[in-house]
């Protein structure tokens, strides 16, 4: 815990974001170990998983396309501060309101926790119960927020892949500037040279891409589902393209089938809501998909979860393609 | 009696900082670290209130026979949480293209160059 708090303080303090961006991922990382302690193992398996993956390779990402370097300040900005104080005074106030931490008496457990504990077991015959409340008993939930990630990778996908206006080169120093550090960094990938990180990653991927796999099945007994199997999916595929090259990335899997993946993972999340529909239940009701309502649920987390899998990864993928491409847009440019 | 709200403590604290660097700082990337430091704390206190002491991880498991009935953490808040870590970094990433895109139209990413540069425009 005061790991945690040094380490975002850290990050406010230092001025190089390449810095910064490492403390975050560290902070992303002690935060999951901390998830573990707290029992939600599932939860810590997505913040290891995004918060130290994924996001921060969005951040260097972005660090090596706009710069690493943060203005150095010399106003002392009073406003913030004295709001921030005000803020944490009076959540700091609150807490004495609060009931005391971890006990068992406490409102938050007293109205569908119960329910879902009890007989979440017998009704759907998954033991996860995160698995089963986040895909069944909430599946309107899970729906709108992989819709929010579906939207959220075109909307990347769409900024970022315009090709940029003609606009008068400015001064002819601060573009070298600019092409040198893309060259040490973005185009820097897949060159023929790194021997042991080619090795490593080759024996590595396949691995990770099972333990994927694993993780999306095994989801409905263990920690795991839907969510974490497509961000470590797309981690695989993303060391792939850090360590060849975005282009034999592409030569797997291009932005087409990308843009066709995101959209048929909400396709099939969808679709097995509208099949309950068709067979007379509610939208989402997954106890008519087979003749016994538990399987006919275990089937539906099944279906909506490999939905959701597909559409993550794809995202993830859309996104981090996004922003390599651009970097490699602004190369061509300058040369 | 003293550690009673630690777990709330903290998050308090990391939201302060989170919300601190959002507003005081003007670099872009900066500012989009202080919210994903904002949006952790977030998660953190959901995840705290979850917790009962002496609970195990919400998956279920046959009770030894004889042995007192096992006390599971409570499972809403880790899906709920489980999603928005998810969703938040499809926004980080909306977010960050956004910074590219500001950074090529403007040159830079600091929030007061670029207003003046729009003064003078």
């Amino acid at each position: 815990m005061l790991l945690l708090i040094a380490g975002t303080i850290t990050v406010l303090v230092v001025r190089n974001l390449f810095v910064a961006t490492m403390m975050l991922g560290i902070v992303s990382f002690t935060m999951a170990l901390i998830f573990v302690s707290l029992d939600a193992v599932d939860v810590a398996f997505t913040e290891a998983a995004v918060g130290a993956g994924i996001s921060t390779v969005l951040y260097i990402g972005t660090l090596a396309m706009v710069g690493a370097q943060e203005k150095i300040r010399v106003k002392f900005a009073a406003l913030p501060l004295i709001i921030c104080l005000a803020v944490g005074g009076a959540l700091f106030y609150a807490t004495y309101q609060m009931p005391g931490y971890a006990e068992a008496d406490n409102p938050v457990h007293k109205h569908v926790a119960p329910r879902y504990i009890n007989d979440s077991g017998k009704e759907t015959g998954v033991p996860n119960i995160v698995t089963s409340v986040l895909a069944s008993y909430r599946g309107y939930d899970t729906f709108g927020e992989t819709t929010v990630i579906f939207t959220a990778g075109i909307g990347v996908m769409l900024i970022l892949r315009q090709r940029r206006l003609k606009r008068p080169p400015p001064d002819g120093e601060e573009e070298e500037d600019l092409k040198t550090s893309l060259n040490g960094s973005i185009s820097g990938l897949g060159s023929d040279h790194d021997l042991v990180p080619h090795l490593v990653s080759k024996l590595l991927i396949p691995f990770i891409l099972m333990f994927a796999l694993y993780v999306q099945f095994h989801g409905d007994f263990g920690p795991g589902g839907g969510f974490q199997a497509g961000v470590i999916f797309a981690a695989g595929f993303i060391l792939y393209a850090l360590i060849f090259s975005l282009e034999e990335a592409r030569v797997i899997l291009n932005e087409k089938v990308i843009l066709c993946l995101i959209a048929l993972g909400v396709l099939i999340y969808g679709g097995v809501g509208v099949v309950s529909m068709l067979l007379g239940g509610h939208f989402l009701d997954y106890n008519l998909l087979s003749h016994d309502p538990v399987h006919g649920q275990h089937l539906g987390i099944l279906l909506v979860e490999i939905g959701v899998g597909i559409t993550v990864t794809a995202a993830m993928l859309a996104i981090f393609y996004a922003f390599v491409g651009r970097a490699e847009i602004e190369i061509e440019q300058l040369d | 009696m003293f550690f009673e709200h630690f777990n709330y403590w903290v998050f308090i604290i990391l939201l302060m900082v989170g919300l601190y660097t959002v507003m005081s700082r003007t670099n872009l990337i900066k500012k989009m670290i202080g919210l994903s430091l904002f949006q952790i704390s977030v998660f953190l206190f959901y995840i705290s209130m979850g917790k009962i002491a002496g609970g195990t991880a919400p998956i279920l498991i046959d009770p030894a026979p004889g042995a007192a009935p096992i006390v599971y953490s409570n499972p809403l808040p880790h899906v709920l949480i489980l999603t928005a870590i998810v969703v938040g970094v499809a926004t980080t990433a909306l977010g960050l293209s956004l910074v590219v895109r500001i950074k090529e139209s403007f040159g830079t990413i600091d929030e007061e160059d670029i207003l003046k540069l729009e003064d003078e425009a």
